[in-house]
């Protein structure tokens, strides 16, 4: 590289560099600042160092029982974004062409454009007993069936995978769409049936796209709260809802950075852990 | 001027000849600053009146303490005034110059935190209530008992608020216990472990409180007396009640600091909080329930504070909150994230 292209080079990564220090280093370090604080240095309140806020959480089951109901949380949520994402985004890559495609597209990207709260507060609607689903199951049925699904797991899961389908469907619908169609044609004149082509070909071809999906859904959902909160009820205290509590309701801002950084630490732990499928599936 | 003159020459003077000017300390927006209140005040004694707000108790107290002499009336809640009174913040009141106190429940006036040291430091003024509320449409009836939450006919259909204290003073109260000494902590988190179960979900909000209920997902949930009030006269179908076993109350009362030099004025003022005349419009306006028996007695029939929270029956039954120390405070909350965990 010569002079002028490191400089050219510097100044079109410079804005993507400060952008990651203002947005994403300093806040990081502020809160990583705070959670090995005794009180939050606001006014005229005494503080000093400590690592209490981590010798809490590992003292405490309280954490680890939420953690882990998070974990499944996130397992089951990215596990039905997979199984409903990937057919959807099939139909979308090879079958429809033209206009439907861009309609079937609308639909996939419109829960981006509705705000997160307007979407729980309407499956709320839908779910709760004597609400939209209940009636529209009950105008069908000869018999009497009572659907009350508001405040339980399962409606945590249908508000998240809801939220987060089209993440899966995006990058499953590009991976799929690079594949050759020739391919296909291929083992098809060798004599492959379906099944075995989608397990064999189009699977492992995909599983980039799926795999960039399951992490893009995992993540956000283990630190999840709103969801968990609105349509959970009784069920709905994760470890993201008591972050959330430290921050907002306790005011132990120095806890729930701790919390954070302990989730933090976990997901990546996860994500090492997956790493050599990851690899594998990108190259 | 006040130097030279007695007080005896003081009450024979013109109330247009004494007029001072007193400052109020409140929160904003909370009835001594009512723009009416202040002008029938400054007509009937010539004291024209200043405010200034606090935004948490620890700022009230902060404020008293480092300008002394700046205010002439502040209001404390009753849990905060054995402190203000033990620091030397405040002065006791003298009923000779409070008429309408005769008026007042006794068993307010009587309130164990307006009175440290044995005499009253603070007017009570207002008070209200964390009980509960039901759902008219499945009560016909309001039940009179804490026990319905614990009933199976009402499963997942009971809420209580999401908050630590709150939950473990209503199990308390479930359990026969004084809400501001609890002994038998085992007997409160069985009971809140019983309760479980029945919850649908934990309301935060007044909003959407009023939400559950009106799409029938609450059959009965605890409620603030204020809220209900609202609620009621927006026409939701709920009915708040006040159980056998008792309710949370908190109470506001209007102190003077020991530094203010307008003690006859701030008498006068404090006089005229608990009136019935004002107490009857404020009401109007929306006001939390009266200390003055004969306030409320003059409130129209069908009103909430009157009906509801008007019968010194009522007030008998309530536990008034007094101050919690950090570390129950923060053992309720480790107790209650556990049971909230454990679902």
């Amino acid at each position: 590289m010569t002079r002028a292209e490191r400089i050219r080079a510097l100044g079109l990564l410079a804005p993507a560099y400060l952008w990651l220090t203002v947005a994403v280093f300093l806040p990081l370090s502020a809160m990583a600042f705070f959670s090995l604080l005794t009180e939050v240095p606001f006014g005229e309140r005494e503080w000093s160092f400590t690592i209490a806020n981590y010798t809490e959480v590992f003292g405490n089951p309280v954490y680890a029982t939420l953690l882990w109901k998070s974990l499944k949380l996130g397992f089951w949520v990215t596990f039905w974004c997979l199984v409903l994402g990937f057919p959807c985004a099939w139909i979308l890559a090879r079958m429809l062409k033209g206009r439907s495609r861009e309609v079937l597209f609308l639909l996939v990207i419109l829960p981006f454009w509705s705000n997160a709260l307007v979407r729980i507060f309407s499956w709320a609607i839908v779910l709760r007993g004597n609400g939209v689903l209940d009636r529209a199951v009950n105008a069908v049925l000869p018999w009497d069936v009572n659907i009350n699904l508001m405040f339980s797991e399962p409606a945590i899961i249908i508000g998240l995978v809801h939220s987060y389908l089209p993440y899966v469907i995006l990058t499953t619908y590009l991976s799929l769409q690079a594949i050759d169609e020739t391919l296909i044609e291929a083992a098809r004149s060798l004599g492959a049936r379906w099944p075995r082509i989608l397990w064999r070909l189009v699977l492992p071809l995909a599983l980039p796209g799926l795999i960039a999906g399951a992490v893009l859904v995992f993540v956000p959902v283990v630190g999840s709260f709103m969801e968990p909160r609105l349509l959970g009820g009784r069920f709905g205290t994760t470890y993201g809802t008591l972050i959330e509590d430290q921050f907002v309701a306790v005011f132990n801002w120095p806890l729930g950075a701790a919390l954070s950084f302990i989730l933090l630490a976990v997901v990546l732990v996860i994500l090492a852990a997956a790493s050599p499928a990851l690899r594998k599936a990108a190259t | 001027m006040k130097t030279i003159l007695t007080p005896a020459a003081l009450a024979l003077m013109t109330p247009m000849a004494l007029a001072d000017e007193i400052r109020v300390l409140n929160w904003q927006g909370y009835g001594t600053d009512l723009d009416w209140a202040i002008a029938a005040f400054t007509e009937a004694t010539g004291h024209t009146v200043v405010h200034e707000y606090f935004t948490s108790e620890q700022e009230m107290l902060t404020k008293l303490r480092t300008n002394p002499g700046a205010y002439d009336v502040v209001l404390i809640n009753s849990a905060f005034t054995p402190q203000a009174q033990a620091e030397g913040l405040i002065t006791p009141i003298d009923p000779m110059k409070v008429p309408n106190l005769a008026d007042v429940d006794p068993a307010l006036v009587a309130n164990q935190d307006l009175n440290p040291g044995g005499a009253l430091y603070g007017v009570p003024w207002t008070w209200g209530l964390t009980s509960f509320a039901v759902n008219t449409g499945d009560f016909p009836e309001a039940p009179t008992s804490l026990s319905v939450f614990w009933d199976p006919a009402f499963k997942g259909r009971v809420s209580i608020r999401d908050d630590a204290l709150e939950a473990v003073q209503f199990a308390a109260l479930a359990t026969g216990q004084n809400i501001n000494d609890i002994t038998d902590m085992d007997a409160v988190k069985a009971k809140l472990t019983e309760l479980m179960p029945q919850i649908a979900t934990f309301w935060g909000a007044e909003t959407d409180w009023n939400q559950n209920m009106a799409a029938g997902q609450f059959a009965v949930a605890t409620y603030w007396s204020g809220s209900a009030a609202r609620s009621i006269s927006e026409g939701l179908p709920v009915a708040f009640v006040v159980p056998e076993e008792g309710a949370i109350g908190w109470l506001d009362g209007l102190s003077i600091p020991a530094s203010s030099t307008k003690q006859d004025a701030a008498h006068a003022f404090i006089d005229w909080m608990i009136d019935p005349d004002f107490y009857v419009k404020w009401e109007a306006e929306g006001a939390p329930a009266t200390s003055n028996t004969a306030a409320a007695a003059a409130l129209p029939e069908e009103s909430f504070n009157r009906k509801v929270l008007g019968d010194p029956a009522v007030v008998a039954r309530v536990q008034f909150m007094r101050p919690v120390a950090d570390e129950t405070r923060e053992a309720y909350l480790a107790l209650w994230q556990e049971l909230k965990a454990g679902q």
